[in-house]
């Protein structure tokens, strides 16, 4: 298991979002090539919306990019000194058997928050994402949507520079969504790389800067979002935006 | 009426029969501080196994699944080879005091929760990995918060630990030498009044026995199971 190397504790930067370069980056499993070989640099403003059809590579991507599963060819890299602070949201969200609040207190205090400003931090985030009745219910009793702005909260308190979804809104009603997509907005505001994935057309029309299109593990083609939607390039991109099933 | 064990055993309660009393205390005091010393240790090594990958790990997890039922007269031999006045750890002076029937039973409690929550912690960690990648966690920083998190699974595990430590004798009989007023324990008890023929006595004991352990259960039980509710 790979260990992120990710910086502790930095001031919020609202600067351009660091860019993220793939350089004929690969990942096989027990002799099948499931990713790549995959060259793009995400360099624009964002956010990028990550599309495909189920099994393009899409989840293999950002957990590439996020250092969660190690490439197996070429390299991973992106911009500045250092690799730059980042966050996570998960399809299912991932939260502990511990109360709203003291999620949000964990995750800062794994990243060496100082223990006075933890709580705080925690509930200025809950607060920010509507969450403040919940803080003292425990988290996992939570419903589908609030569970989701958890761990958008989470990752607000830990100020990431990049911000990876992992198709966020697949289980969820149209409210919860709604406040999924605003969330998203407010780290996009806020400066924050956001990489996000999705299978709805809808949405990537609503949030997206640029679209990464893949298809069979490769990447058909990175355009900004009215391209995309107007006039893809790509054969596949057509076939897909045209409601086609695409393998 | 005498005869008759439950009469024995509710006269002893009600009476508060001081030697019985001081059994029961003994009984207590010396399989709690075993399973709290046994925890302590048991709990880490169980999360340490379930999170690191080492060459010989699959035979340190076979080694904890069988030494869980490791049989107490062997425990109890092994402990009292060392305390002996010629064994490696005579000059402590522990054998036939308190002291050794603890460490007799942390060594019989220990590869239980060491084992049991090993499987624990390897579940819980099967959920939350990516999400401990994610924040950046190392493994040493993930083993209290998958500790914690585990803590109503625990407590069962806990439990079973506290119910071979109370129920067992053969260790603590050979290590403490049920020495009346300094080593009795309410099995060790049960044992010489079955052999003295005293039977309604020794039913008694074991009825007082079981009643202790099936309040602590129970008493386990409903704390967690209240609060497993109020954490979904």
């Amino acid at each position: 298991m790979t260990s992120l190397n990710v910086p502790v504790n930095r001031p919020i930067e609202l600067s351009a979002p660091p860019s993220l370069r793939f350089d004929n980056v690969e990942f096989n499993l027990l002799g099948h090539q499931l990713f790549g070989p995959c060259s793009f640099t995400l360099d624009g403003t964002g956010p990028t919306l990550v599309m495909g059809p189920n099994g393009a590579g899409k989840s293999l991507m950002l957990r590439l990019a996020h250092g969660l599963l190690a490439a197996t060819e070429g390299a991973i890299t992106w911009s500045g000194d250092e690799t730059p602070r980042q966050a996570m949201v998960f399809q299912t969200p991932v939260l502990l058997r511990r109360s709203a609040l003291a999620n949000l207190t964990h995750a800062l205090a794994v990243n060496n928050v100082p223990r006075k400003r933890r709580a705080e931090l925690a509930r200025e985030a809950l607060a920010r994402f509507g969450l403040s009745a919940c803080a003292d219910t425990p988290a996992r009793v939570l419903s589908g949507g609030e569970k989701q702005r958890l761990a958008l909260a989470r990752a607000w308190a830990l100020s990431p520079s990049v911000l990876f979804l992992d198709e966020p809104t697949s289980a969820l009603d149209p409210a919860a969504i709604k406040d999924v997509e605003a969330a998203v907005q407010e780290f996009h505001e806020r400066g924050t790389r956001i990489v996000m994935t999705t299978h709805d057309l809808h949405q990537a029309r609503r949030l997206a800067g640029d679209v990464l299109f893949l298809a069979g593990g490769k990447v058909q083609e990175h355009t900004p979002a009215d391209i995309f939607f107007s006039a893809p390039a790509s054969r596949q991109a057509q076939a897909f935006l045209s409601g086609e099933l695409v393998a | 009426m005498e005869e008759n064990a439950f009469y024995v055993a509710l006269s002893l309660l009600v009476n508060l029969d001081a030697s019985l009393y001081q059994i029961v205390v003994l009984s207590l005091q010396v399989s709690l501080v075993a399973v709290l010393i046994a925890a302590l240790l048991g709990f880490p090594l169980g999360a340490a196994v379930g999170l690191w990958q080492f060459p010989g790990r699959g035979g340190v997890i076979v080694a904890l699944n069988a030494l869980m039922g490791l049989p107490p007269v062997v425990a109890g031999l092994g402990v009292y080879l060392l305390l002996s006045r010629a064994g490696p750890l005579g000059e402590l002076g522990l054998l036939f005091t308190p002291g050794a029937m603890v460490i007799a039973q942390v060594i019989l409690v220990l590869p239980i929760l060491a084992a049991l929550s090993r499987q624990k912690v390897e579940e819980l960690l099967g959920e939350y990995r990516e999400q401990f990648v994610s924040l950046g966690m190392s493994k040493a920083r993930m083993m209290p918060t998958l500790l914690w998190d585990a803590r109503f699974a625990l407590l069962t595990v806990l439990l079973a630990g506290f119910g071979r430590a109370s129920a067992e004798v053969g260790a603590v009989m050979m290590v403490g030498g049920n020495i009346d007023g300094v080593t009795r324990v309410m099995t060790t008890a049960i044992v010489l009044e079955t052999s003295k023929g005293a039977l309604p006595l020794a039913l008694g004991l074991g009825i007082v026995l079981l009643t202790l352990v099936m309040a602590i259960n129970a008493t386990a039980y409903i704390l967690s199971e209240t609060a497993k509710r109020r954490m979904g």
